[in-house]
């Protein structure tokens, strides 16, 4: 175990910044990713149901 | 709106153009999808749990090296997921299959995703082992050129109205820009950078500890196949936007035709 305690994690020995920047972003633009993805095929979706002749 | 001729290119008494129309992906695609999601997640919460509770502290880095479970990751995508754009545009040009270039434009946005990552977690790594954000060195500004290979490949197609055109255009793109993978990849043997070689050989023993690379490992693979899930799911919505017409779609969306 790498981790005293829950603090020591957070901490990540004084590299909290860089490390939690990298993960923190990663998650972010993944989330944002499905949320435009998700909103892209509602999109299309219901536009197809309103434009058909 | 079917496609009147398909090409016909047999391996082993199947018709491979027969996955290559949109009608016979889409469904597929949908079954798939979910699989991919679930061994992304999977491999990804393994890879975390390696990453930081089984992985020791590095000597010369100490924590700041956990980074790495990121940026190799996402750097070996952008760069993969390019050569996949280039493999599909060739494909397109030359059996003018319009399923290959719905691939390419759906890889393009995860690329860059990926590139942009590796450039960020670069740069918050760069901070703390090298005293600085950013150089120009050959490995960092090849890959920035990638992200604008990316940027560039969709200002392109989203500019051009005429899909079919957009497609071409896209596609000649896609292959030129191809040249710069080699580069960035081979840029820390051919140029003196700032940045480290290459992590991970296959022609010679592993530098870093087993646990560290696994946990690597397992991170590349949630990475691969969380880009599929997404690529699968931008195709099906593209094949949508542009055959909205087509019946085989008013019924999948409930439209009266």
């Amino acid at each position: 175990m790498n981790w005293g305690d829950s603090d020591g994690f957070w901490n990540m020995g004084g590299y909290a910044l860089y490390v939690w920047g990298s993960y923190s972003l990663t998650l972010i633009l993944i989330i944002v990713e499905i949320l435009f993805l998700r909103a892209r095929r509602r999109s299309v979706m219901r536009q197809s149901r309103t434009t058909s002749s | 709106m079917s496609q009147s001729q398909q090409p016909a290119l047999w391996f082993g008494g199947i018709n491979l153009f027969k996955y290559a129309a949109p009608q016979t992906f889409y469904p597929l695609a949908g079954q798939l999808i979910p699989w991919f999601g679930w061994a992304a997640t999977t491999l990804g919460v393994a890879g975390l749990y390696v990453g930081f509770f089984i992985a020791p502290t590095d000597h010369q880095q100490g924590e700041s090296y956990r980074i790495i479970f990121i940026h190799v990751p996402a750097a070996w995508m952008s760069m993969f997921i390019y050569l996949v754009m280039a493999f599909w545009s060739a494909v397109g040009l030359t059996f003018n299959t319009r399923l290959s270039h719905i691939m390419t434009s759906a890889l393009a946005p995860t690329g860059a995703l990926f590139t942009f990552l590796a450039l960020w977690t670069g740069a918050l790594w760069g901070k703390p082992t090298w005293g600085t954000w950013w150089a120009w060195d050959a490995r960092m500004t090849s890959e920035l050129i990638l992200l604008f290979l990316y940027f560039g490949f969709i200002g392109l197609q989203s500019g051009i109205d005429d899909p079919r055109r957009a497609d071409r255009a896209g596609a000649v793109l896609a292959l030129v820009g191809v040249i710069n993978i080699p580069i960035i990849y081979f840029s820390v043997k051919w140029w003196n950078t700032l940045h480290q070689g290459a992590s991970v050989s296959l022609t010679k023993a592993p530098t870093m500890a087993t646990t560290m690379l696994t946990g690597m490992l397992l991170m590349a693979l949630a990475a691969w196949f969380y880009a599929i899930a997404v690529s699968l799911h931008r195709a099906r919505t593209i094949i949508l936007e542009r055959e909205q017409s087509a019946e085989w779609i008013q019924q999948h969306t409930g439209g009266t035709s």
